[in-house]
């Protein structure tokens, strides 16, 4: 069984977001850029069902500028098995991306195709469904657990009000969700025997997708900011001002 | 150009979160309709009927919408919406769920999580944990939304609406439905509740977060909400979870126990009107965004607070 992983090339869940002063966009020049936490769920996902061997072969795929490599390295790094860079420097939209990640699928035809629930920059929480439309799959999304076993998915899914548990014959889409697993940490023989496996890199043009983005961004602006209130001495202090501010 | 809601229900309960996505779609259009779907929803599609400035409710009806797989909801949203320029969907697990798929449907682009609608064709949304506010105009000719009901105030009540029965497509065979677990409370649901105690890692297990959160929500009629430490820990269930990547809430009255405030969970909750922390770390970021602070042991605080509120 072989399984895609796309991962995306992210801000560092870490770092501070500066939205820039003409109002252009977020400031990503000289800032630490990571793997999406989501994608990098999906790569140990992807890892774990190759050590029980339900999988045979991890494909990670990545649309993004060259440094982009680097994501797919950590791919590698987890337990991928080679990599496909769709090199461009253009902001690539969800639906451009599941039609890039549909013509991936077309000519790799994995049976599984596992991914992050949201893209933590652009937050969309959209390309898994969209692939999934598009490819005519059945979709899983914000899996929590994963069984994979005669042809089939049984994904249990965080839903409003608790969970829920689907089977999804194969080929599907799935998406994760935080509590899926906790991704391992690089070991430096990893590393190295990530280096050494195949990636190759290919251009838009070369799946014929039109990427061309179809909303304009007339501004990126800083959210209204909240200031710090009062620190108070004691409980008694606290209902007092609750109740004055006729919250209680 | 008429503008199609789906309506946010638990089978038995419309949820205000439907009343603000119609505040959001009147934005765009004065001919609003809402779609019903479940199983035995009469109710609820009449209590649809009566929000304001509603034209029509529709009602789709059958088992698999009822447990709300997404291929079927899909189907049955993409193919009413040749009559509508644009459909709106609360922004609940739900309706982020199905949403993507009836914009990639009709291809077009999905405006998720949209908290203003400037105009017919722009609109605002939160980016990266809400740190940075998106202003997008498209020129596509439907739009599909998720709707930040947080953002909008709900639409009134006085509205009579007709009802209309619409029938879903045919059933798709790749997903079978298994089961569901289903937390059940008697307290208010975070979405809808006016005051919120959300409990963080500092509690330490889930018999300190029960002994210690619940009965200060009960004393106040509050929710019960945690951060993602204290659900990974499992001391809370997962949809309990508020954040980025959890539920956005903005009651009233918001109050953190023993959470450090990660812009991760401040993007689902920095919108509350009042908001409390009880921290016992001074420089807990979660400062910077209370009104209210307590730089206390929780052990201690939570009890004089229970004893405070008599
Ligand atoms: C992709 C991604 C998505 C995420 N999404 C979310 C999300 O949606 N929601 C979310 O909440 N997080 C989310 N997170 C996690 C987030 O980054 C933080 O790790 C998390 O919010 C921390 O939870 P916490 O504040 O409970 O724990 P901690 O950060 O460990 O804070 C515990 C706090 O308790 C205080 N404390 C300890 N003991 C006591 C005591 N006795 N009395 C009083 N105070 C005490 C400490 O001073 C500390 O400030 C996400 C992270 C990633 C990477
Ligand atoms: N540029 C990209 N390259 C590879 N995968 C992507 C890209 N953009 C989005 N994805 C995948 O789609 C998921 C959801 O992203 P989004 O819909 O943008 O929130 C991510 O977690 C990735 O798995």
């Amino acid at each position: 069984m072989k399984i895609l992983v796309p991962v995306k090339r992210v801000l560092d869940y870490n770092v501070k977001v500066r939205v820039k002063s003409d109002q252009s966009g977020v400031d990503l020049a000289n800032v630490k850029m990571s793997m999406n936490p989501f994608d990098e769920i999906a790569v140990e996902e992807a890892t774990r069902l190759k050590e029980k061997g339900v999988a045979t072969e991890i494909v990670a795929v990545s649309i993004g500028p060259a440094q982009a490599k680097d994501t797919i390295i950590t791919a590698l790094t987890i337990g991928a098995d080679r990599g496909i860079l769709i090199q461009t420097d253009q902001d690539v939209e969800p639906l451009a991306v599941a039609k890039l990640l549909k013509a991936v699928a077309e000519t790799e035809k994995p049976d599984l195709i596992i991914m992050g629930k949201q893209a933590i920059d652009g937050d969309n929480n959209a390309t898994g469904q969209m692939l999934s439309t598009l490819l005519d799959w059945p979709q899983a999304t914000f899996a929590s657990k994963v069984v994979v076993e005669n042809g089939e998915a049984q994904v249990t899914r965080e839903v409003d009000g608790g969970l829920q548990t689907l089977g999804v014959k194969l080929p599907a889409v799935i998406t994760t969700d935080l509590r899926l697993n906790e991704p391992r940490y690089a070991s430096l023989p990893n590393i190295m025997k990530a280096k050494k496996k195949p990636l190759e890199t290919k251009t838009v043009a070369d799946y014929g997708v039109d990427v061309t983005p179809r909303l304009k961004v007339l501004k990126v602006t800083e959210p209204p900011k909240r200031s710090a209130g009062k620190k108070l001495a004691d409980a008694a202090e606290l209902v007092a001002n609750l109740k004055s501010a006729g919250v209680l | 150009m008429a503008a199609l809601v789906i309506a946010d229900h638990d089978g038995a309960h419309l949820r205000d979160t439907t009343h603000k996505t119609v505040t959001a779609a009147l934005a765009l259009s004065s001919d609003v309709d809402v779609l019903v779907y479940g199983e035995g929803v009469k109710t609820v599609a009449e209590a649809a009927s009566k929000i304001a400035g509603v034209r029509k409710v529709l009602v789709a009806e059958s088992a698999d919408l009822k447990q709300d797989i997404a291929e079927d909801v899909a189907a049955l949203i993409t193919g009413l919406a040749v009559n509508y320029d644009a459909v709106a969907i609360p922004a609940s697990a739900s309706g982020k769920n199905f949403a993507p798929r009836i914009a990639a449907a009709l291809d077009v682009s999905l405006l998720s999580d949209v908290i203003e609608v400037v105009d017919g064709s722009t609109f605002v949304r939160p980016i990266y944990a809400g740190n940075a506010l998106e202003t997008v105009q498209t020129s596509e000719a439907k739009k599909v939304l998720t709707v930040r009901t947080t953002a909008f105030k709900a639409a009134a009540e006085g509205g009579s609406a007709s009802v209309e029965t619409v029938t879903a497509p045919a059933t798709k065979a790749g997903t079978r439905f298994i089961s569901e677990e289903k937390v059940t409370s008697d307290r208010p649901e975070l979405g809808a509740a006016k005051i919120i105690v959300s409990g963080g890692r500092a509690l330490g297990s889930k018999e300190e977060f029960d002994a210690v959160i619940d009965p200060l929500a009960d004393k106040l009629g509050a929710a019960v909400g945690a951060s993602r430490a204290a659900v990974d820990a499992g001391y809370a269930p997962n949809d309990y979870q508020v954040g980025q990547t959890g539920k956005v809430v903005a009651p009233e009255l918001y109050i953190a126990v023993g959470i450090s405030g990660a812009i991760q969970h401040l993007a689902g909750m920095k919108d509350s009107k009042v908001i409390v922390a009880i921290n016992k770390d001074p420089e807990a970021p979660i400062f910077s965004v209370a009104d209210y602070g307590l730089v206390a042991d929780y052990k201690t605080a939570i009890p004089d607070l229970m004893k405070a509120l008599g």
